[in-house]
């Protein structure tokens, strides 16, 4: 390359660089919006749950614009958010986070879907000081203190399945029985995720000394539990507990059905999103769900009214039930345009501030985060499968109606 | 170590565990004698193996969705898949039939990722399932069997049987046959060796597409599914060489026994490590003991 060239190459860059400059500024002036970015995984084995995470943004961002947007000292912004795909894996969801802060100058983050990616992209807002409010990362090791700028609406994993052993010993006091003899047998997806929830179960357990007879590790790309339930089948727990995805939920519910195990009480995680009920009723029959939300609680708030108005609008708006993944995502919309306005001021330290102030009700929970940016004010659902629809039976504040025991699932 | 006693105790947990694994392994079967052929006709790997496995589930589910018995999706996948094999082998394999592995690995993963992503986009990332409503049959009292492993392992058995015989009697068969053995020979001898291609190329579709129908009904479905069956496949043609039908079906079958055995025993964590072990151990043990055939021949 001649110096010319260098130099006429240059020049170009240059310009190019001040007039894309010119464009922000602009922009900034007129539109007066905030944006936020995130990465969601479109593409890759997460894509239904990122998915509904996106449209749980979306739907929280085109409610807040419809309602005049954010005031922030006396000024209305609208709020806007930047997405890429993060194809499911977390390498790619960190060099995404990186880019959308250096290069399309984001300040304020939403999470990713899983807490894989989360794990990945925490420690990226956390060298920006970008404010990163995740709802589908529940892994309890991100709100041990490391994380200064990391704020989580969700409950985390420990909490999914710990509501099946409390409810296990419960029936177990109730037929005259000590909760110690109550026998559990479970598998767990080798994942970040799933060995949280384990965590909790064991914990779980321990509190009310039942002896784990079965404690299986599932491959990530577990296609088939007939070796784990060949044992479930021969050392007959009284509780099966399972944490794989969509997959683990929906190989629990058929394989059990058709090795005809009799368990009297089964829990799994993510079977709403997993669609057992509506496709397999007769099999899920009495299968608990552990889930994060649901339509029937009592939680409203300004933006959306109740969860039950939230859950008919989103239906509205996206063709498909809400599933939880979209409320918690919608709830940390929330979180910013509460904390934006409080905070009075754009500046990512002054949010991050007012993040960490919220005693904030939404549709999905009430939400207020300790020290560690953990929300502390929200508490998990239980839910069983019942004629082929979902009801909250735990816990019992809000229970729609009473744990059947034992399962009585139809082969 | 309470596991084997487990097995000991109650006998007829071997029973079942050694049903499901023969059962199943005939299910991987088909993918694995698509693949055998394929790669001894053209030398080429086929990665994508596991997405044809996958679009012959969605055939199923889309059956069954529509209120059709996913059964009769095994021929229409069958059907639709030997069509698209035939379309991909046009459009992007007959340039890599010369080629280097290498090339043709790469080719093939490229393939892999764009069926898998196209699938993402068409049918969704949900789990899907197919009900074959046929039901457990219970034998002994406490050993199930689902209705539709044994119809899967029926339709392994005589899709087999009919390649055998495809491959022996037919002239298709024979002339795939002369192009493995030597595709210039049969070349100069006047077969039309890229026809022969493109129906091998289509009838590993096929076969994967009839796979993957049983797969949805036994198992679930979802765009990410391939991967382990392609390395499945390959793994059973490993053991069992090029070329060798029944050997396909037993290497299959025996690995499924093996899986199942190790998943009960050693917790469902070491399932596929102990295969990859096992898998290890025999090519060990068979260079051996070719190394030692060899000697005596000398």
């Amino acid at each position: 390359m001649s110096t010319d060239t260098i130099r006429r190459f240059a020049a170009v860059a240059a310009g190019a660089f001040l007039l894309a400059a010119a464009a922000v500024a602009a922009g900034e002036g007129e539109d007066a919006t905030i944006l936020l970015g995130a990465a969601v995984s479109l593409t890759g084995k997460y894509a239904v749950n990122g998915k509904n995470t996106k449209d749980g943004y979306d739907i929280a961002v085109k409610r807040i614009n419809e309602m005049g947007g954010v005031k922030v000292a006396g000024k209305t912004y609208k709020m806007k958010v930047q997405y890429y795909d993060d194809e499911s894996t977390p390498a790619r969801g960190a060099q995404l986070a990186e880019r959308l802060i250096s290069q399309d100058g984001v300040k304020y983050l939403l999470g990713a879907y899983s807490s894989g990616l989360t794990k990945a992209i925490a420690p990226v807002t956390e060298k920006y000081k970008v404010p990163h409010v995740e709802a589908n990362g529940a892994a309890r090791e991100f709100f041990t203190g490391q994380y200064r700028y990391l704020f989580g609406v969700l409950s985390t994993s420990d909490y999914y399945l710990r509501d099946a052993v409390t409810l296990a010993a419960e029936v177990a006091r109730e037929h005259g029985k000590d909760p110690k003899t109550v026998r559990i047998a479970m598998a767990y997806e080798n994942d970040p995720f799933s060995l949280d929830v384990r965590e909790g179960v064991v914990e779980a357990a321990k509190r009310y000394g039942m002896k784990i007879v079965i404690d299986d590790k599932l491959p990530p790309e577990i296609n088939d539990m007939a070796a784990t339930l060949t044992k479930v089948k021969a050392v007959r727990p009284d509780l099966l507990l399972v944490s794989g995805h969509e997959k683990g939920a929906t190989l629990m519910v058929r394989q059990a059905a058709e090795m005809q195990l009799d368990v009297p009480m089964m829990a799994s995680t993510h079977c709403d999103s997993a669609k057992i009920a509506e496709t397999m009723a007769q099999k899920a029959e009495g299968v608990l769900c552990g889930s994060q939300w649901d339509r029937h609680l009592s939680y409203k708030d300004r933006w959306f009214g109740t969860a039950d108005q939230y859950a008919d609008l989103f239906e509205k708006e996206f063709k498909y039930p809400a599933p939880y993944q979209a409320a918690e995502s919608s709830a940390a919309v929330l979180v910013f345009a509460d904390a934006f306005a409080r905070a009075g001021s754009l500046d990512p330290e002054k949010v991050r501030d007012a993040i960490s102030k919220t005693d904030l009700m939404t549709m999905f929970a009430p939400i207020k985060f300790d020290s560690t940016g953990k929300n502390i004010a929200k508490q998990m659902v239980m839910y069983q499968v019942l004629n082929g629809t979902y009801k909250v039976v735990a816990p019992t504040k809000w229970a729609e109606t009473k744990l059947v025991w034992p399962r009585k699932p139809q082969h | 170590m309470e596991n084997l006693r487990l097995l000991f105790d109650a006998p007829l947990l071997s029973v079942q565990l050694l049903l499901d694994g023969a059962l199943i392994g005939a299910v991987f079967a088909l993918a694995a004698l698509g693949m055998a052929l394929v790669w001894g006709v053209m030398g080429i790997i086929n990665v994508a193996q596991g997405e044809l496995v996958m679009l012959g589930g969605y055939v199923a589910f889309l059956l069954y969705r529509a209120g059709i018995h996913p059964l009769f999706g095994v021929p229409l996948a069958a059907a639709l898949l030997f069509v698209l094999g035939w379309g991909l082998y046009r459009s992007v394999i007959f340039r890599i039939v010369d080629k280097d592995l290498f090339t043709s690995i790469l080719a093939t993963f490229g393939l892999s990722i764009l069926l898998q992503q196209l699938a993402n986009v068409v049918f969704g990332a949900d789990v899907r399932t197919a009900e074959s409503g046929l039901g457990t049959l219970l034998l002994f009292g406490s050993v199930t069997v689902y209705g539709i492993k044994v119809v899967a392992f029926a339709v392994a058995l005589l899709t087999g049987a009919a390649l055998l015989l495809f491959l022996k009697k037919s002239r298709m068969g024979q002339a795939i046959r002369a192009t493995a053995q030597n595709a210039r020979a049969a070349r100069v001898m006047g077969v039309d060796t890229d026809r022969v291609q493109a129906w091998t190329f289509a009838l590993n579709a096929a076969a994967c597409g009839a796979s993957g129908a049983l797969v949805a009904m036994t198992w679930i479905v979802h765009p990410y599914l391939g991967l382990p069956y392609t390395v499945r496949s390959f793994m059973i043609v490993i053991i069992a060489g090029l070329g060798n039908v029944p050997g396909v079906l037993a290497a299959a079958m025996g690995l499924g026994v093996a899986e199942n055995f190790a998943g009960f025993i050693l917790g469902a964590e070491y399932q596929a490590a102990f295969v990859f072990t096992l898998l290890v151990f025999i090519l060990v043990w068979r260079r051996f003991s070719l190394a030692r055939q060899r000697r005596y021949l000398a």
